[in-house]
Order: structure tokens, then sequence, then C-alpha cells
């Protein structure tokens, strides 16, 4: 193990973990408290219960957000739900049983001690939620409804209509704002951050551009959280915001914050196929589709020829022409096999030349046979808003003929790299939400990034930082007139200055785009040494080419969202290169990592626990060098590590 | 498809507004209306500077500024006056979830920025929106500390309680319901929190000041009055009923008469 990752998992017994941990931090007395500041990036569920909590324990909090406001992070847009170990449905669920099926979905690449703690603190989320007046699902008994998820046999998963994501936004969002209001916190919305300031070795502040005026600004604090998300848009298609970046783990991993698991990406098969070229964002379909629906391409080219051009409707393919391959591959779980198998099933077919829209890149999503079997009241009952969701999208309808869907990236397991205490390998900043490693290992199940945003924000960080602040708070607030800052904001400005500079024929968006390509083509569902390293060259070709043709319209001191874009992307060739890297060296199959080398002869994931049962976390060596690889080991004490089934 | 757009362009705050006109064509039918936005930015950048501007004597009008993020209907971010309605010509959607096929071929289309005092212009389409974000902050919330919360189900909520304290929830705060109301007036946003929280027993305790102490901040930001013509519920991406108005008005009036 790297001496440089030290993960701080406390000694003892797994279910003592955290309480352990919690009486080892030193405290800070209110008085204190309130001299010492924090800043916050991003507005999601992790920073904005995470900026809340600080408020009411005193702290003096700053938040930014790129949005107008802080409600419109990506958040937001989560559907399904959130789970919690309540066990309100008296199916046996608890908390060892929601961490077992977390460590096991993420294929035995996630932290045994992380992940105990989450599902510890599960149920306490809900309670705080519904304290906040978040209107979830009630029986007609007053009580608490759950449904199911994909990936577990106990139905935990709380949700409000399919807008749960949004529901805990606004109550965390509602909780900043009596934080605001009470003067504890204060937010600066349409601010991005473009570097983090070191000084002494730790981290004091940021340079963030105000996107209204365009001028950069700094702020310093006695500990820095980065609670940006995660990096899917550098596929440029995702179904991430138009907005969301990687653009301040970046900063991070520059400034000395190792990198872990980026390759880790998880990639959704029930995504709205692309329609053309002309389109920049993908939409989600509920999984839960895959219960009633058949998944097929059909078997004659001839017949993917005609549906291309418009001649013939699927539903006029006969029977025996149709291939519905998944249950063909495989009959024991049909169409319900898993997502990372789903999706690269899709991709072979596709591929191989039967993607059933213009594009090539499509498979049909039938609900014929459901529509016979059971009725069209209760297919939709089950379904009817996603029917009209779709239809309302592509103005077709599901009831007379099949959907049509492709995988698309979702969500990314891998970020920043952080101790138990979820600070990073730099003293005083921490990263929490999708853009920390922790909780995931290989893919994550449903339903759980919500909880895990809300998790280190509510009840963990506001705890583990204690600990750093506790030897702070005889410092004095932060200079921002000092030359590290007039340093990292030269830095930024230079780097703002080059662009402008160019004045090249290409848009930020069409390189981005082509960007995307090479990432989904080589670093995508299938991944193979060949294709990462010529991912790895075409990426640095791309990167050269950007900074000779691209053309950045206006300036610097208005709003400008060209310019927004270009600083954005110069961190998505960065992470593209690294997620590529990462993806080179673990030569393993595993969760939403697939090497085309390390599979079954059935075609099967094959993992290497051998050689690969660790986190690899990258340290950054400068521009045009290599990063040098860090592994911590992965130590199962309380479960069996398995191979993940899906046969029987 | 092909389009002339007769868009709102505005270089900032201070600046005297214009309308411009674009043509655009090759716009697929399924492209939503804000992809053709971004067609027609490559289009501007990739030109660097339009006819029309020139004629003004512009050097380069550039890209078209407008707010958007998820696309998918639910962040709340885009916003455009499209034709004379807030979202467009579709019913109950925001506008990236609009789409061309809703548009004749060949059609002239106007897009504009949300107009209203409260929501002052940034930059062409995008306007100012903080005001909600005070509102808000003036009481939209339920001061429950982090960690204070007893076990979620010792709380029992009436199935249909949670179910219309749900419709109001959804609220995505994109400000139609402002900029549709020939008053100006932000009842309908204010409603929506105040009503989804009124219907709960967890927001009870704080109900009387929430009402007034944001009916204060409406008043105080310069948003308008109701007068009942129901046009913001016409344009509310999520539907949201004007009977929450009513009970807005109920708890106000309750606060005010037990002072």
């Amino acid at each position: 193990m790297s001496d440089k990752l030290i993960s701080k998992i406390p000694a003892g017994p797994l279910e003592t973990k955290w309480t352990r941990r919690k009486s080892e931090i030193r405290l800070v007395s209110p008085n204190n408290k309130r001299k010492l500041e924090i800043i916050v990036v991003g507005t999601g569920l992790g920073g904005a219960s995470a900026a809340a909590s600080l408020g009411e324990l005193g702290y003096n909090v700053k938040i930014f957000c790129i949005s107008d406001t802080p409600r419109r992070a990506h958040s937001i847009a989560a559907q399904g739900g959130i789970n919690a170990a309540k066990n309100y449905q008296n199916d046996n669920d608890s908390v060892y049983r929601l961490f077992y099926d977390t460590i096991k979905g993420g294929d035995y690449r996630a932290r045994e001690a992380n992940v105990y703690r989450l599902a510890e603190v599960s149920a306490a989320i809900i309670d705080q939620c519904v304290a906040q007046g978040i209107p979830f699902a009630r029986e007609y008994g007053g009580y608490l409804a759950n449904r199911s998820f994909g990936g577990v046999q106990v139905s935990r998963t709380f949700y409000a209509r399919g807008q749960t994501g949004q529901q805990l936004l606004l109550g965390a969002y509602a909780s900043l704002n009596k934080e605001i209001a009470n003067g504890t916190v204060k937010a600066y919305p349409r601010h991005e951050m473009l570097d983090l300031v070191i000084v002494n070795g730790q981290a004091k502040g940021i340079i963030a551009r105000n996107l209204v005026t365009g001028k950069l600004e700094r702020f310093g604090a006695h500990a820095v959280v980065i609670a940006t998300g995660g990096y899917g848009n550098t596929y440029f298609l995702s179904t991430n915001a138009m907005n969301s970046n990687g653009s301040a783990a970046m900063q991070c991993y520059r400034k000395g914050a190792f990198f872990a698991n980026p390759c880790f990406a998880q990639i959704h098969p029930t995504c709205i196929p692309v329609h053309g070229d002309q389109q920049c964002k993908l939409t989600l379909m509920s999984e839960s589709l895959r219960n009633d629906g058949r998944i097929w391409v059909p078997k004659k080219k001839e017949d993917v020829e005609k549906l291309r051009k418009h001649q013939i409707k699927a539903s006029q393919i006969p029977e025996e022409d149709r291939d519905y391959y998944l249950e063909r591959r495989y009959p024991a779980f049909g169409n319900l096999v898993p997502r990372d198998v789903a999706s690269r099933a899709a991709k072979e077919r596709c591929d191989a030349g039967f993607g059933v829209n213009e594009t090539g890149k499509a498979v049909f999503l039938d609900f014929s046979d459901a529509i016979k079997r059971l009725g069209h009241q209760r297919v939709a009952e089950r379904y009817g808003n996603l029917f009209e969701m779709y239809e309302k999208i592509t103005a077709s309808s599901p009831w007379e003929e099949p959907m049509m869907i492709y995988p698309a990236i979702h969500y990314t397991m891998g970020g920043i790299w952080v101790d138990y205490d979820l600070q990073t390998t730099v003293p005083g900043l921490y990263a929490i939400g999708e853009a920390n490693f922790s909780d995931h290992g290989g893919n994550r199940l449903g339903a759980s990034a919500l909880m895990q945003g809300l998790a280190d924000g509510y009840f963990i960080l506001p705890v583990t930082i204690g600990d750093y602040l506790s030897y702070k708070f005889a410092e004095p607030k932060t200079d921002i007139n000092t030359p590290e800052f007039d340093e990292a904001e030269k830095a930024v400005q230079a780097r703002i200055d080059r662009l402008f500079s160019i004045k090249g024929k290409e848009t930020v968006d069409s390189i981005h785009k082509r960007l995307g390509n090479i990432m989904w083509d080589n670093v995508g569902m299938a991944r193979d040494e060949a294709g990462l390293k010529k991912a790895i060259q075409e990426i640095r070709d791309l990167k050269k080419e950007f900074y000779q043709n691209v053309n950045v319209p206006g300036s610097q001191f208005e709003f400008n969202q060209e310019l927004e874009k270009a600083l954005r992307l110069e961190d998505f060739f960065d992470i593209g290169e690294l997620m590529a890297r990462d993806a080179l060296n673990r030569t393993e199959s595993c969760g939403g990592h697939f090497r085309v080398e390390s599979q079954t002869e059935e075609g099967e994931a094959k993992r290497d626990d051998a050689n690969f049962m660790y986190v690899a976390a990258w340290e950054y060596k400068g521009e045009d060098k290599d990063p040098e690889l860090h592994k911590e080991p992965l130590k199962y004490e309380f479960i069996e590590v398995k191979t993940r089934n899906y046969k029987d | 498809m092909e389009f002339n757009l007769k868009i709102w362009r505005q270089k900032n705050a201070k600046a005297k507004g214009h309308f411009e006109t674009y043509h655009i064509a090759g716009i697929e039918e399924d492209a939503s209306f804000l992809e053709m936005l971004d067609i027609l930015n490559e289009q501007l950048i990739r030109e660097g500077c339009d006819p029309v501007a020139v004629e003004r004597g512009c050097q380069s009008s550039g890209p078209v500024s407008f707010d958007h993020d998820c696309r998918e209907g639910i962040c709340g971010a885009c916003g455009l006056y499209i034709d004379g309605r807030a979202h467009g010509p579709d019913d109950h959607v925001t506008t990236c979830q609009l789409f061309m096929r809703h548009f004749k071929d060949g059609a002239t289309i106007t897009v504009e920025p949300w107009r209203s005092a409260g929501f002052p212009i940034i930059k062409d389409l995008v306007v100012d929106r903080s005001a909600f974000d005070k509102i808000l902050q003036a009481g939209g919330f339920i001061s429950v500390r982090t960690g204070a919360a007893q076990d979620a189900n010792n709380i029992l909520i009436p199935h249909d309680d949670a179910e219309e304290s749900m419709d109001a929830a959804a609220c995505v705060g994109c400000g139609a319901c402002v900029a549709t109301c020939k008053n100006g007036s932000a009842m309908l946003f204010v409603a929506a929190r105040v009503s989804s929280l009124a219907l709960l027993p967890q927001g009870r305790p704080e109900a009387k000041r929430r009402a007034k102490a944001m009916v204060a901040k409406m008043d105080e930001l310069g948003f308008g009055n109701c007068t009942n013509t129901r046009a913001c519920e016409l344009e509310c991406p999520k539907g949201i009923n004007v009977s929450h108005i009513a009970r807005l008005n109920r708890e106000f009036l309750k606060a005010k008469f037990s002072d």
C-alpha cells in the first residue's frame, strides 16, 4: 500500500467502526466554530445538505454553484427513489443486508467500512427528510410506502412519484435557505470554481469566475469541500445535465488530490436513443420497463434496412424474424439481466449492423406481449406515465409500436480519493457525493446515489471535518492577498487568455462531440488494450487541435457560455485520458468496466481478485507527464467475496 | 425543417435590446427547441457575424445566451417566451421538452426572455430569478436541525394529503407563472410552497409566520398582485392548480386575524 494513501479505517468490528471514529473525533466549541470558515462547492444533495448542516453547527459557510440558484443541481433529475434500511415492510431488511447488497452490487471494489456506515446512517436520512416536509408516497394508513428496485430482494426504496431527487433536493435547499436566512451560509450562485488554492500544503481557498460579470474572484477558508458530482459528460452525450462537469475534481487532482478508479462509469441500458447528430443530451427511461418489455432486433438485415428507411414498421415483422437476443443469450434472466450485461448486448447487436433506427444505434423494447397478457389497463397502471413521457419526446406511441432504446452514460463511480473521514490526500480538502469514489465500487445500485449524497452531507462530513478544524480555530481568517492566491489567479487568467487568443474555426461543442465519440467507442461498454491505447493518443491529438483551432467568441468580462464550455472541455480531455489510462491498467472485467480480454467463454465479465482487488488512485505529476499509480488494497474481513452469478 | 427565428438580443442588463432575425435550415422534427438553438449558435459562431447584425453596425452579436441544464423538464432552468406563450405552444412542458414538430415548416418564431419587473435581464434570453430564492429564504422551509428528527413513521400523513402536497411540491421554480401574469404576480410560485407545507403536520408550527413572511417578501421585491385570471395555471409546466393560491390566501388571512 502506498504510504500516501492512509484510509484511516477504524479498528474493531464492522458495526462499531463509525461509533468508534465519532468518539475519537475532536470537537470544536461553539465560540470557536464562529471563527472558522468553510467553502462548499456544489449545491446538489451532497453540497446543499453539508452546507446547511455545517451552518446549523455554527460554522461560516460559503457555498458556490454554477446555476442561477442552488435548486437546479442535477440531483434534481433522479427519478426512482432512495434506499434506506428501515425494514418498514417487515421483509427482514437490515443495515447488514443493505451493506451486503451494495458491496456485492459494486462487484467487490468498494470499502467495507465506508459502505457499512452508509447503510448505518440511511435510516436517519429518511427521518430527516420527512421532518423537512418532503411529501414521500404514503399508504392509506398514513405510513410511508416503499417499492422494490433492481438487484435486491427487499422493498427498501422510498419515493416521491418519479421525482424523488427533486423532492430531496428541495428539502436540502430549504434547509440551506434557512441557514442563509440565519446568516451562517452565504450563497454564490452563477460562480464557477476555476482553481483550488493551497497554502503550506493545505486547502485554503478557491478562485472562482463570476459568470455574470466574468471577473475572477478569490475566496479563502479554513477548509474546502468539493461536491460537484461526476464526470459523465466527458462522453458529450450522457444523461447528465448539460452543465455537469468534472472540472473542480480535475483542479483538485492537479493540486495534489489523488483521483480514484476513474474508469468505473455506469452505462444505463434503457435511454431514448440519439435521434441524429444534432443532439446533445440523452434521456433515461426507467429500468422498471424491463419487467414487462421484451428487447429485440430483426434477424434479417433486409428488415433492418427497411426499418431505417421507414418502409416497414416494427409491428409488421413476424415473430420468427425477431431476435430476442437477451432471452436467447441469457435464458435464465432474459430481459432482466443486470444493467451492464444488457448494455453490452445491445451494443453487440448494433455493432453487428442490426440497430433499428437511422443512426443504427437503437434496439426495440416491445410491450405487445405484455399488453396481450395483462390488458391495456394493467399495463397503463404500471407504465402509463412512462409511455406518455416517451411519446412526448419521440412522437411514437409505445401502445402501437415498440419503444426504441439504447444505452447511455449515466453515473460515475470513480472520483476523488478520500479516506474514511472523506478527506482527500490534500489536508483540508474534502470530497462528498458522486464527486468522491468511496461507496459504489465498480457499479452503483439503483436508488443509492441519493442515499450517498445525503449520508455524506447530513451525517458524515459535518462530524469528520470537525477533527481537522479542531486544529485550525486559532488560525486567522485566510488572507486572500498572498502570493499563493496571486499565483492561482494568474494561472486561471492565463488559461482564459490562451483560449481567446486561439481564434480558430471549430466550435467548442464540435470538438467535445469528437471527444465523446473517442470515449464512447474505446472507453465505453467494451474496452480492449488496442482501443484504449488508441484513445489516449487520439485524445492527446484532439487536445492539441483544440488549442490550435477552437473558436471561443466574445470576451471574458460578460456572460459567456462558450467560454464556460471551453474551460470545462479542457478538463474533460484530461479526465478522458485518465479514464483510458486507468482502464488500460485494470486488465480485469469488473462492474461497469468490461475488458474484452477478460471474459468467460460465455462472454461474462471475469474479475481478477488476485491482481486487482485494490483502489487505483492516480497522482498528478505534471502536464505531459504520466501520472503515478498508487494502490489501496481492499480487504474483505466481514463478507465472503464471490463471483456475481446471473445464470441461476 | 426550416425556420426564421426572431430573437431578442441584449448585451447586458443595462444595454438596450432589439430583435434580430436568423434563418435556420436542416432541423429534424424530433429536435427539441433548445437543440435547435444549439444548432443556431453553432451556425452563428461559425459565421462569426450575421448580416442583419452587421447592418445594424454590430460587429458580431455572437451566439444567443439562454439558461438551460437538465433538458428533461425538471431543473427549471430553461424558460423562453415563444410566440407569445411561456414555454411555447405545447401545454404543460418546459421549453426543453418542446419539440420542433409542434411548429409549421418555414414558420417565423418569436423568442423572448421572461419579461417581468421581478426578473431583470442578464443577457439575451437569460434573466435573473434570484428573487425566487429570496422569497423562499423568507420562510419557505421547516426549521428542523440535522439529526433532530424522530422516526419517520411517527408522523402519519393521510395518503391524499401527501398526494396534494406533492402536487404543489412539483414546482420547478422556472418563473413561467410570473412571466405569463399580466400583473407580474408570483402568487402561484409562493402558493405552491406555502400550500405544500401547510398540508403536512410538520409544516403547521410555522405556518402563520411562513405565509406572512413570504407574501411580504414577494410584495417587497416588486411582484404584482393576483387578480385571478388563472393564466399562470395554464402555462405552468407542472400544471400546478390555482386552488393552492386559495389555500395561500386562507393561510395568510388566518395568520393576519390571529395577530
